[in-house]
């Protein structure tokens, strides 16, 4: 059959690339997975339990989804949701309200928007109400059906949920949890948060309103099914515009995760993390160089797009350096290592390099201090270099400071530096040299 | 031209105008126009470039934007002090004036992405790009976590570039947030440097002379700077004066070396005052008239112009040694006899020499009069014009005040000069201080 499909559906090469960038693009920068997601079917199906309680029955839920961040919360949440909406019933029924932690800074904000996902300001109007209670038993109340008999289930989404506990009394989380308690209305309230500490951070009367239901999404991944992931998230599906280019496609992603250097470098990301965002941008890097002259993901292009990632930022900005600035930083690295991270000041750092300039004969390096004290602030302003908290405020060179650059990042610049004269690169590795 | 800038959905037209534009970046303009595909496909939400300053950052973003006509909101996030004006910068980019005059008065982030998400769907990808992003870190706690899913807020396409000097690392916040796609702009070589600058050149000279003119600076400034825009306006600066030997004629322009030996000591001048800030460019242009009518060298240094009354000066000296000088060793240095206190009991070698690396110790009011006394010739009275000279040192920022303000009976003061400030002030009153400093004996 697919052969067929093949023959009418054939494309040229450079509308398959155009769609093969578009469809991978959007699965990488929106979340939007190409199939349900692997190794999460218990937690799917709890959830998808849970809403559809609410959403047919009519009972009220509260469930926080906790794991770290880009473990896949929201897409778990949006697939369920998803799949729940094909149905009719709960497409006409349900009533979804998203907050976000991070846009809902306070409780009066997020109350108004509630009101304008729910459709209701003309209800609403120029009401006042005495408390956020009433307020949103109000809103609630107005969302009851024509016989008032029953009301139409809510779903409450809160995204950050973390951040809503900060808000001042909990009033939102207090009210949303009590709702569901009681018999008001069917409501549903989703958190995600990244926090496993979250519960320590309710009140007791928030606490004690909510289910204690909770959704681990910490993932135990081996090896093996990381790379199936990998696979998945590369692939194309079925439905691709011409088949006979998807197969083609996925044939050289199948070659691709099989090559030894490919598994070498996905092991290393592997065991730095397991989420989906830093996979994605792996990914999106290695697609950004697929084109019409290279339709395809290379081994090469992975291993440039992992140095790409795996790159240290510190080591980066250090080869960038002026010579005196590098100086500079190797004599803080001596200090570093005979006070034994004790912190410095400017005038022990020009001591420090004015030991090893009186080694040296020929005076290559000789800077007057005004230059050398503008390369420490030079430094100081790219905070490599930092003052210590609540040191008495003193006269520049005598500030106390910390390194902020590790030593291996230090002799890892220095291999890389251009044109590093000798005599610096064998004071690096010793200070009497 | 190398490395010619190529992707499918641009006017190949406007591609190598930009490309012409970026000399030397174009591995960097190369990848970010591959990572942000072609205009209606999605690009990664946020993108974080970081490299030294004067790498290119801007420039490549700008002249992409530009030449390729991108929707696009430039903004400088020191110029946004509150994050009204950000938001309102941003919607009169994106949808005009009438849009960003939907904002109320003082408006949050919901507001924003509500009025955003009214707007009409972007047909391709928006972008937002704002400099100097390290400012963001000191702003409202939620709005960079909240800039780096903006895509997935706003259900547009629509991508958040920060340019920033400071590495990621040091952004992230407590509870982690969406962690942006890092992209460094590596540093320019001397070669790259070197042909940047050449570009600037003049028409009425010839390349040859003034590709020799740039190696010349790069072999003064480069070990100290690699800032290009420091070293174009040095360039800028100091042409004139290379070029003068040609002007009047005593040198031709292939006598490289005869140019040199002019140049190079003007430069390495430069280095100790334009470079440092030390006088503007234009006093620096004054200077170098002034030079050409007087031919008498100057000494630069403001530093060195601080006029002080005589007691001041005593005054001032004293503060410097009872700053700078144990306690215990006073009666050793002040006193006529001091019986006995053995050298070598006196130099405890474990403590030597660091006053000066410590810097200033605090001391109280009537250790500085004691010292004053034995250090100044002749009889003084304690009268209150030594004492109001001791408050205009303060105001002079000579001397700081430790202690509080309501502490009136024994204040507590610091010396705040240099070494090499108090040792000019000395020698004007003809006292040796070296003598007197017990790290120095």
């Amino acid at each position: 059959m697919s052969k067929r499909k093949g023959k009418i559906s054939h494309q040229p090469l450079g509308e398959c690339i155009t769609q093969v960038q578009r469809i991978l693009r959007e699965r990488y920068c929106q979340q939007k997975l190409a199939k349900g997601l692997d190794g999460v079917g218990a937690q799917h199906k709890h959830l998808e339990e849970l809403l559809r309680r609410t959403a047919v029955y009519g009972e009220s839920n509260s469930v926080l989804i906790v794991g770290p961040r880009g473990a896949g919360k929201s897409s778990l949440l949006r697939s369920v949701l998803q799949e729940l909406l094909e149905e009719k019933e709960v497409q006409e029924n349900l009533l979804q309200v998203h907050l976000n932690g991070l846009l809902q800074t306070d409780d009066r904000i997020a109350l108004k928007e509630i009101t304008r996902q729910l459709h209701l300001e003309n209800v609403v109007g120029e009401k006042v109400f005495g408390s956020f209670a009433e307020n949103l038993a109000f809103l609630l109340e107005a969302l009851k059906k024509g016989d008032r008999t029953s009301s139409r289930p809510v779903l409450f989404v809160l995204d950050e949920f973390d951040l809503f506990a900060h808000h001042k009394n909990q009033t939102l989380l207090y009210n949303l949890f009590d709702v569901s308690q009681s018999t008001q209305a069917p409501v549903a309230v989703v958190g995600l948060t990244c926090r496993l500490d979250v519960l320590e951070l309710l009140e007791k009367r928030v606490k004690s309103r909510f289910s204690h239901r909770q959704i681990h999404l910490l993932s135990g991944l081996t090896f093996s099914q990381y790379l199936d992931r990998v696979r998945a998230q590369l692939s194309l599906s079925d439905d691709f515009c011409d088949s006979r280019f998807a197969q083609e496609w996925n044939a050289s992603v199948k070659n691709l995760i099989e090559d030894k250097s490919v598994q070498d470098v996905l092991q290393r990301h592997f065991d730095c993390s397991k989420d989906f965002r830093s996979l994605h941008v792996l990914l999106m890097l290695c697609l950004s160089r697929v084109t019409l002259a290279k339709p395809t993901i290379k081994a090469s292009d992975l291993l440039d797009a992992s140095r790409l990632c795996l790159a240290d930022c510190k080591t980066n900005m250090l080869h960038g350096l002026s010579i005196v600035e590098l100086c500079l930083i190797i004599a803080m690295k001596h200090l570093n290592d005979v006070y034994e991270g004790e912190p410095f000041n400017l005038q022990m750092v020009h001591n420090e390099f004015k030991k090893f300039l009186q080694r040296k004969s020929n005076s290559m390096y000789n800077f007057s201090p005004p230059v050398i004290v503008k390369g420490f602030e030079h430094l100081q302003q790219l905070e490599l270099v930092r003052p210590v908290d609540g040191s008495p405020k003193t006269q520049r060179e005598y500030q106390m400071m910390r390194l902020m650059v590790d030593r291996s990042q230090i002799m890892e610049a220095l291999q890389k530096y251009p044109q590093c004269p000798t005599d610096i690169k064998q004071w690096a590795l010793s200070a009497f040299a | 031209m190398a490395g010619l800038l190529e992707h499918p959905g641009y006017d190949e037209e406007r591609l190598k105008r930009a490309a012409e534009q970026l000399p030397c970046r174009e591995v960097q303009a190369g990848m970010l126009l591959s990572l942000m595909g072609e205009p209606h496909q999605y690009c990664y939400p946020s993108i974080f470039i970081y490299g030294h300053r004067a790498s290119g950052k801007s420039h490549v973003i700008n002249v992409l934007m530009k030449e390729l006509e991108l929707p696009h909101a430039t903004l400088s996030c020191v110029e946004c002090v509150s994050v009204a004006l950000l938001f309102e910068q941003v919607l009169r980019s994106f949808f005009g004036c009438d849009v960003a005059s939907l904002l109320p008065r003082s408006p949050s982030l919901t507001d924003f992405v509500r009025i955003y998400r009214q707007q009409s769907p972007a047909r391709q990808t928006r972008y937002i790009v704002m400099e100097k992003a390290e400012l963001l870190r000191d702003a409202d706690a939620n709005l960079l976590p909240a800039l780096l899913r903006l895509q997935e807020l706003v259900e547009d396409n629509v991508t958040v570039i920060l340019l920033s000097e400071i590495v990621w690392d040091t952004f992230r916040p407590n509870t982690g947030c969406f962690e942006p796609l890092l992209l460094h702009f590596p540093d320019y070589s001397k070669v790259e440097l070197q042909q940047i600058l050449s570009q600037d050149r003049h028409p009425s000279f010839s390349a040859e002379l003034y590709s020799f003119y740039v190696s010349v600076l790069l072999g003064v400034f480069y070990s100290v700077c690699r800032d290009l825009r420091e070293l174009r306006h040095l360039a800028a600066l100091n042409f004139s004066k290379f070029c003068e030997p040609l002007a009047e004629g005593k040198v031709k322009e292939t006598d490289t070396h005869k140019l040199w030996k002019n140049i190079e000591p003007h430069l390495k001048k430069a280095m100790q005052t334009v470079y440092l800030r030390e006088v503007s460019s234009l006093q620096w242009e004054q200077m170098q008239q002034m030079e050409e009518e007087t031919g008498a060298l100057k000494g630069l240094s403001a530093h060195t112009h601080v006029e002080l009354p005589f007691y001041s000066k005593f005054l001032l000296i004293a503060a410097y040694l009872a700053s700078y000088n144990p306690a215990r060793t006073d009666k050793r240095f002040f006193l006529k006899h001091h019986g006995k206190i053995k050298k070598t009991n006196f130099l405890k070698k474990n403590e030597k020499t660091t006053n000066h690396l410590l810097g200033p110790k605090p001391f109280p009011l009537d250790r500085l009069l004691a010292i004053f006394y034995s250090v100044v010739d002749g009889r003084v009275a304690p009268t209150a014009s030594i004492f109001s000279q001791i408050s205009s040192l303060v105001t002079l920022q000579l001397l700081a005040q430790v202690s509080h303000d309501d502490q009136l009976d024994s204040p507590k003061y610091k010396c705040a000069v240099s070494l090499e400030f108090i040792c000019n002030i000395s020698r004007t009153v003809n006292f040796d201080i070296m003598k007197y400093l017990y790290d120095f004996l």
